[in-house]
């Protein structure tokens, strides 16, 4: 685990660069790991983001790319489109959230 | 993790049973999920899994599976395969693991490729019309491993 100064907030990291407490995560926060990922945010990108906050508080779980498309009602192309190069890892990091432990 | 990264997996398809499909599926998805390029062929039976009449009805193979536990004979009985195949799919939608029309469609939104093998195709006396619409186009062996240059491949 490290520490790590991002959008003027220390944060603390593991390894792969999730966020080790949720209670540091802000907006911004968020903004600069899209950013590390060469992902700028758009509206798009937050409903996912949102999407997964919420779902984490209520069911404790990170949701899975079918959860995002069924209940979450984004498409799964639209996911692969606004995070390319492996959506729910990168989506999961920049809501802050630990690393997908699913295969699926 | 110094080796190289994995940039492109070509996985080959070739049983008909959900057991026999549904690891080619996850794999081809996860592999997505990683940014990984994926080209998926089904052969022989795997191609029931993306055939429009046949994919809804996969089972589970419970005569010549030692690993079921049960003895074949009881296997065998009407009813018996139905029932594991239940109970496997109920089991795999609480993982969230999509049935298999469902699943082809993921991948296929995902960017994976499919492809249904041309010798097969014709051995069954198939069509493009008879596979569901993910499915890019039928291909022979030979082209397959025009596909699979450069990647890793994968048999199930």
């Amino acid at each position: 685990m490290a520490t790590k100064e991002i959008a003027g907030k220390t944060v603390s990291l593991t390894e792969e660069g999730y966020l080790t407490d949720p209670s540091q995560w802000t907006r911004e926060v968020a903004q600069a790991i899209a950013a590390e990922e060469g992902i700028s945010m758009t509206d798009a990108h937050w409903k996912v983001i949102d999407f997964l906050k919420k779902d984490f508080a209520e069911t404790g779980v990170l949701a899975s790319m079918r959860r995002i498309n069924k209940t979450g009602g984004i498409p799964t192309k639209d996911l692969y489109e606004l995070f390319p190069e492996g959506p729910l890892k990168k989506a999961a990091r920049i809501a802050g959230l630990s690393k997908p432990t699913s295969c699926v | 993790m110094a080796d190289e990264k994995i940039k492109k997996v070509s996985i080959i398809c070739s049983k008909g049973s959900l057991e026999g499909i549904y690891p080619a599926l996850i794999m081809a998805n996860g592999a997505r999920m990683e940014g990984i390029a994926v080209n998926l062929f089904f052969t022989f039976f795997g191609m029931d899994a993306i055939t429009k009449k046949k994919v809804k009805k996969i089972k589970v193979a419970t005569v010549g599976n030692p690993a079921m536990g049960i003895p074949t004979i009881i296997g065998a009985i009407p009813g018996m395969s139905a029932m594991a195949t239940m109970m496997m799919k109920k089991q795999m939608d609480k993982l969230d693991i999509p049935p298999i029309d469902e699943f082809i469609e993921m991948i296929s939104a995902a960017g994976g490729k499919l492809y249904a093998c041309k010798a097969s195709v014709d051995m069954f006396g198939l069509k493009k019309e008879d596979f569901m619409d993910e499915v890019q186009s039928i291909i022979t062996v030979g082209d397959f491993y025009g596909l699979a240059a450069g990647g890793q491949i994968i048999f199930t």
